[in-house]
């Protein structure tokens, strides 16, 4: 053996080990890093913490979810259409090649670009104050790319014969589309929402000028939609649990900040658990359900 | 039915319009606000760009000083030095997962690579400001652990899982033969990786790097909480300074709505869309020429 090759060989076995140790070590950090949140949270749990008042963060963990929820009742339809759009009837030409700069453009504005956006147009035109309905439609700007591009490239995946099918048997372009390739898109389209929602209950920084950084619920009417106290309202400030880390660490007024903020980022990371287990389990059910594949 | 027909086509075709209505709509806000600092205050270009007093006036008479040198440097320094950090880190998971171990990779690092996507800036900045900044404090005898280097890590852990994705899918898809036909010369793992797989899958890599930096450049609250705030150039990677995003983050708030301090902290916004845009643009150019190149 020439010692080039012996060479050869050794630097093959140091980087071999050297790459194990490096993907080791990147499992170790997320392990260490969500055990420590995790651990943190569970040290300091304290059932008063996690109370529906000024107390505890229930309130903002209602308004996480619930402005997460608005924000996909806006950003889901369109950004469903759009997708249909470029998948279905944009042609390529230069118009459509724009829209696709302008999506790109979308998907990588800093988060904080929107939120001074949101603010100018959403609270400042509008007389307002800061409200959830705002916070809503800030994160509905981010999670709009995604959903665009998610959608366009389901539909792009659907085979060619079903599309074929359907309009041999006189169906529509229209009923095509609705009828038989969404359904086969939902596992992915649903799997894109979820990682969208996954997106906005972790957003802050554009939602400090436009959720606002408090929060006042009164559970007992929450009936009363007008009312600014009232839960279901979203024209109230709502403060959510990514806020509160952040308010924890600028402006820290409650004895219990660091608590309050720990607990939140347990929260937090348990719910990005949840949902990234989540995607990945109904992606994969759905997709067996929907186009009847067996694997 | 032709109607129905067209209607559903016009209702699609809206919705797409109304993203690039949106996206116009907000460089026009953003340029309408933030290029006041020029066409009202009257400042220059230069003076923004390349000066280090900042000094601006929270009122309407303006006057006041509106050199960001320090943040954009700030920006500069730290992201550059998260990019440092993570590429070398990044590209070896990157490798890891596409040509040493797939099956491995598919059913931990992957979801591991996914969960770190997912998990909040906040979070990564509460951690970054609880543990990491102290931990700094103590291993370099500072006065204080805020610092560049802190950002830069709270940041290339950020940016890791981008570089990594991009970087592993660009390397799965170099052809299957190009890794045969070396292997069928005798290479070893390691001189097929480092002769024939990274260099055809540059292109990946790169968009990957740029995609990473990009994130960097918008990221806010993370850095913020772990950078210091210093008015003042860093004088090194320990020392604290302050960055665009977390001036705007934290100044936003207090400055009169249409001021001279509100009207540069909105130039600032309008300088990193104009950054996020560029990057838009190489990762554009680099990808044509991956494909024309195939």
């Amino acid at each position: 053996m020439s010692r080039r090759h012996r060479n050869a060989i050794l630097t093959d076995r140091i980087m071999t080990v050297a790459l194990y140790a490096v993907a080791g070590f990147f499992l170790l950090l997320l392990a260490a890093f969500t055990l420590y949140i995790l651990g943190k949270g569970a040290a300091e749990f304290d059932a008063s913490i996690l109370a529906f008042n000024t107390e505890g963060i229930g309130n903002q963990f209602f308004n996480t979810v619930y402005l997460v929820f608005l924000a996909l009742l806006i950003s889901v339809p369109i950004g469903v259409a759009a997708g249909i759009y470029m998948a279905e009837y944009a042609k390529e030409n230069k118009f459509t090649g724009f829209l696709r700069t302008c999506i790109e453009t979308l998907s990588s504005l800093p988060s904080i670009v929107v939120g001074l956006f949101g603010y100018l147009v959403f609270v400042v035109a509008v007389h307002g104050k800061w409200n959830l309905m705002a916070g809503a439609l800030a994160v509905s700007i981010l999670s709009l790319p995604l959903i665009t591009t998610t959608t366009e490239d389901a539909l792009r995946a659907i085979p060619k014969n079903w599309k074929e099918g359907s309009f041999g048997l006189g169906a529509t372009h229209r009923q095509t589309i609705l009828r038989v390739m969404l359904p086969g898109c939902v596992p992915r389209i649903i799997t894109g929402v979820i990682l969208a929602a996954g997106r906005g209950f972790g957003e802050a920084a554009a939602l400090l000028y436009t959720a606002g950084m408090s929060t006042d619920i009164n559970w007992s009417r929450w009936w009363k939609l007008t009312s600014p106290v009232c839960p279901l309202n979203p024209f109230r400030p709502g403060e959510t649990l990514a806020l509160q880390i952040w308010a924890s660490r600028t402006e820290a007024v409650a004895p219990n900040a660091a608590q309050v903020a720990d607990m939140s980022a347990a929260v937090l990371i348990l719910m990005v658990f949840v949902f990234s287990v989540g995607a990945r389990m109904i992606g994969h059910r759905l997709d067996r359900k929907m186009t009847g594949s067996r694997d | 039915m032709k109607k129905k027909e067209t209607a559903w086509r016009i209702l699609v075709m809206a919705c797409g319009l109304f993203l690039i209505l949106l996206t116009l709509s907000i460089g026009a806000f953003l340029c309408y606000r933030g290029l006041g600092t020029f066409t009202h205050y009257g400042h220059s270009v230069w003076e923004f760009l390349f000066s280090a007093d900042w000094k601006p006036a929270d009122d309407f008479q303006g006057g006041g000083q509106v050199g960001a040198a320090i943040f954009i440097v700030g920006s500069l320094s730290t992201c550059f030095l998260a990019l440092l950090i993570a590429t070398p880190f990044s590209l070896a998971a990157a490798i890891f997962m596409a040509a040493i171990s797939p099956r491995l990779s598919e059913k931990l690092l992957q979801p591991a690579v996914e969960i770190f996507v997912g998990i909040p800036s906040v979070v990564y900045g509460w951690v970054g400001l609880t543990v990491l900044v102290p931990f700094i404090q103590r291993l370099f005898h500072l006065p204080y652990g805020y610092s560049v280097l802190s950002g830069a890590i709270v940041l290339a852990v950020m940016i890791f899982p981008t570089i990594t994705s991009v970087s592993a899918d660009s390397i799965r898809n170099v052809p299957k033969q190009y890794r045969e036909a070396a292997y069928g010369l005798g290479s070893t793992r390691w001189q097929v990786i480092r002769r024939v797989l990274l260099p055809a899958a540059r292109p990946g890599v790169l968009t990957g790097i740029i995609l990473g930096l990009s994130r960097a450049f918008g990221e806010a609250l993370a850095v913020a909480m772990v950078i210091g705030k210093r008015l003042a150039f860093p004088d090194g990677i320990l020392s604290p300074t302050n960055n665009l995003t977390s001036a705007i983050a934290s100044d936003m708030g207090g400055a009169a709505e249409g001021g001279e301090f509100n009207t540069a902290l909105w130039t600032m916004a309008l300088l990193l869309l104009l950054i996020s845009f560029a990057f838009i643009l190489v990762v554009r150019k680099i990808t044509s020429k991956g494909v024309r190149e195939k």
